[in-house]
C-alpha cells in the first residue's frame, strides 16, 4: 500500500491532516465548530450547480464556501448560530434544486461527500500543495493576533486587534481549506479531521503552540491508520476517519481526566469562596 | 478639578461627549478629565453608562457629539498605552492558554508571527505577575481560575504593555469580599508605586472610597464629577438622577436610594438603584 498509485494518496492525506489541524485548532479555540460543519456542506452543492452548468466543480465548491463564510461574519454574535444554520439550510436547498435538474447520476459530486482520497491524481498535487501553503502562511502569521481575539475579543479590541476582521479573514481561511480538502476527503472527513484532533489537543496540553501542534499530529495520526485500515480491509475510510477523530478526543478526555486533579491538587479552587449576597450585575 | 492638570498633562479629556448606539441617545453631555497617577471611580448603577464611558475612551464605539482628547491630542485614539479589563469576561475553561501566555499576549499580541522566547521576556513577564500577586499560578491554564485570580491575570496582561492608563470595568462584580478587597489594593499600590492612573467602573462605590482621589458619578447616561463628598450628595445626585434621591451614611458606608414615591415613575431602574451601596451585602 506504499506503492504506485498510492504514494500520491499519502501526499494529499497529510496535507489535508496538516491544514485541518491547524485550522482546526483556531476552529475549536473560537467555538466555530458549527461554521465548520456548515461551510463544507453548504458548499456541496456550490459544486453540485457549477456541474450542472458545465463548470469545474471546485469552482462552485470555493464561491459557495466564501459566501457562507462572508455570511456568517457578517452575523453579529447574538444570532450567530441561527445565521449560520440559515446559511446551512439555504444552500442545501440550492443543492436539492440543482440535482433535480440534472437526470443524471452525478457521481463525480456525489463522491465529493466522502471525498476521492484512493483516486487523487499526481496532478492534482501541486495545487493542493499550493492552497496548503497559503493556508499555513496565514495561520502563521496571524497567529498571536487570532489567539488573542479567539480567547478574549473585548481585549483584543483595546490593544488593536480588530476581532471583526479576524473573523472575516479566519472563515475566509476556512473557506480556503474546504476548496482544498475536500475534493480530497469530502465534506464529512473534512469536518470531523477539524474538530476531533484539535479537540483532542487542548485537553492534552494547555501551551497553545503545543496545542496546534499535537492537533495537527493527532490530525495525522488519524487519517494515516484510517487510510491504512481502509486500504486493508476495504472499508470505507468515512467509517475509520470519523470514528477515529471522536475516538481520540474521548482517548484525550479520559487521560486528561485521570492526570489533572492529581497535577493541580487543591491549590485553585473552581470558584471564588462564598460570594456576596447581592444582585450579579450582568450589564 | 478640572483646572488641576495642565492640558499637556492630562491623559483623557472629555468635552460634552454624547455617544448614541442604535439610535438611542446612551451618553449625554459627558465631561470629565483624567490626570496621570489619580485613581478614579467611575460610579452609576446598572445601564448608567458606565462602559459605553470606557468604550468611548478606547475608542471602540464613536462619539455622536462632543470632543474626546487623548494625551492632550499628541496620540491617536487606539493606542496601547491604556490597560484594559472589560467586564464579565468569559474564558472558556478548555482553552489552551496558560497564565504566561495571557500577559505574554500583552506584550505584543498584535504583532504577527510567533513571539520569540527570550530570557528577557520570561523574566518580564515573570516581574509582571508577581506586581500582581499571580506568579504563582504562571502556569495554570487561564480558564480554571477562580475569577479574582483571572482578574488578576487580566490586569497583569494590561500592565505588560506598561499603560499610562488602567480601564478597568467592574472589575469587583462577582468577587468575594476578600478578593474585592485585595483587588481594590492591589489597585492603588499600582497608582502609588509606578504613577499608573486607574478608572475603576462599579456599581457600588463603597469598596472604593478610601482610595479613590475623585469620583465620576453617571446615572442615566449623564455624569457629575469631583471629590467623593462633593459629588455624593443628595442635590448633585437627585439633579443627576432627575428625581429624587438621597445619600445615607450608616456604618461608614454610603448608600443611594429613591424616595419610595419616585419610584414608580422613574426612568432609571429603581431597583437597580437601591443596589448601589446596599447595606449589610
Ligand atoms: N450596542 C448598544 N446598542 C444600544 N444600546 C446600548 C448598546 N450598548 C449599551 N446600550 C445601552 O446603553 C446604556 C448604557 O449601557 P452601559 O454603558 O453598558 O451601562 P453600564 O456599564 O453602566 O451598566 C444601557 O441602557 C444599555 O442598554
Ligand atoms: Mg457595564
Amino acid at each position: 500500500m506504499f506503492t504506485g498509485l498510492m504514494t500520491d494518496t499519502w501526499i494529499a492525506a497529510t496535507i489535508v491532516a496538516i491544514i485541518a489541524g491547524a485550522v482546526g485548532f483556531f476552529t475549536v479555540l473560537r467555538g466555530s465548530a458549527f461554521a465548520a460543519h456548515a461551510i463544507p456542506n453548504g458548499a456541496f452543492a456550490g459544486a453540485a450547480g457549477a456541474w450542472l452548468i458545465g463548470l469545474n466543480p471546485i469552482i462552485g465548491l470555493a464561491t459557495f464556501a466564501v459566501g457562507a463564510s462572508l455570511a456568517i461574519a457578517s452575523s453579529r454574535r447574538a444570532r450567530l448560530d441561527v445565521v449560520t444554520a440559515l446559511a446551512l439550510v439555504m444552500m442545501l436547498g440550492l443543492g436539492a434544486f440543482f440535482f433535480a435538474l440534472s437526470n443524471e447520476y452525478a457521481s463525480e459530486i456525489y463522491s465529493l461527500l466522502f471525498g476521492e482520497v484512493f483516486g487523487v491524481a499526481g496532478s492534482d498535487l501541486l495545487p493542493i500543495a499550493g492552497l496548503g501553503l497559503i493556508t499555513i502562511a496565514i495561520l502563521t502569521l496571524l497567529f498571536r493576533p487570532l489567539l488573542l481575539s479567539s480567547s478574549m475579543p473585548e481585549v483584543a479590541e483595546a490593544s488593536g486587534v480588530r476581532s471583526r476582521w479576524m473573523n472575516v479573514v479566519f472563515l475566509l481561511v476556512m473557506a480556503l481549506a474546504t476548496t482544498l480538502t475536500v475534493p480530497v476527503v469530502g465534506t464529512l472527513l473534512m469536518f470531523s479531521l477539524m474538530i476531533g484532533p484539535a479537540a483532542a489537543a487542548r485537553s492534552l496540553t494547555s501551551r497553545p503552540l503545543l496545542a496546534m501542534a499535537m492537533s495537527v499530529g493527532l490530525a495525522l495520526l488519524t487519517v494515516w491508520a484510517g487510510i491504512a485500515i481502509a486500504y486493508e480491509s476495504g472499508w470505507p475510510l468515512g467509517f475509520f476517519v470519523g470514528t477515529g477523530g471522536a475516538l481520540v478526543y474521548v482517548a484525550a478526555r479520559l487521560w486528561a481526566g485521570q492526570r489533572r486533579p492529581a497535577r493541580r491538587g487543591h491549590r485553585w479552587p473552581p470558584h471564588d469562596g462564598p460570594r456576596r449576597e447581592q444582585p450579579q450585575t450582568t450589564s | 478639578m478640572a483646572g488641576a492638570f495642565t492640558p499637556a498633562e492630562e491623559l483623557v479629556r472629555l468635552d460634552q461627549v454624547s455617544v448614541r448606539l442604535d439610535g438611542r441617545e446612551v451618553l449625554r453631555s459627558v465631561s470629565l478629565v483624567i490626570g496621570p497617577g489619580e485613581f478614579i471611580g467611575l460610579i452609576g448603577p446598572n445601564g448608567a453608562g458606565k462602559t459605553t464611558i470606557i468604550r468611548a475612551i478606547l475608542g471602540l464605539v464613536p462619539i455622536s457629539r462632543g470632543s474626546l482628547v487623548i494625551e492632550g491630542g499628541t496620540r491617536r485614539r487606539r493606542d496601547r498605552s491604556f490597560g484594559y479589563v472589560p467586564q464579565k469576561l468569559v474564558i472558556d475553561p478548555d482553552a489552551p492558554l496558560r497564565v504566561r501566555d495571557v500577559v505574554s499576549l500583552g506584550l505584543d499580541g498584535h504583532r504577527l508571527g510567533f513571539p520569540l522566547p527570550s530570557r528577557a521576556r520570561r523574566e518580564l513577564i515573570r516581574e509582571t505577575l508577581a506586581s500582581v500577586g499571580a506568579d504563582r499560578y504562571a502556569d495554570a491554564r487561564i480558564g480554571e481560575l477562580s475569577g479574582g485570580e483571572q482578574q488578576r491575570v487580566l490586569i497583569a496582561h494590561a500592565l505588560i504593555a506598561r499603560p499610562r492608563l488602567l480601564l478597568l470595568d467592574e472589575p469587583l462584580a462577582n468577587l468575594d469580599l476578600r478578593s474585592e478587597q485585595s483587588v481594590v489594593s492591589l489597585l492603588a499600590r499600582l497608582v502609588r508605586e509606578q504613577r499608573i492612573s486607574v478608572l475603576i467602573s462599579a456599581h457600588d462605590m463603597n469598596p472604593l472610597v478610601p482610595v479613590m482621589d475623585r469620583i465620576v458619578y453617571v446615572a442615566g447616561g449623564r455624569a457629575a464629577s469631583g471629590r467623593a463628598e462633593e459629588v455624593v450628595r443628595s442635590d448633585v445626585l437627585t439633579e443627576l438622577y432627575g428625581h429624587h434621591v438621597d445619600v445615607i451614611r450608616v456604618h461608614d458606608r454610603i448608600l443611594v436610594v429613591a424616595s419610595p414615591g419616585v419610584e414608580e415613575h422613574t426612568t432609571t431602574q429603581p431597583a437597580e438603584l437601591s443596589v448601589i451601596g446596599r447595606a449589610g451585602a
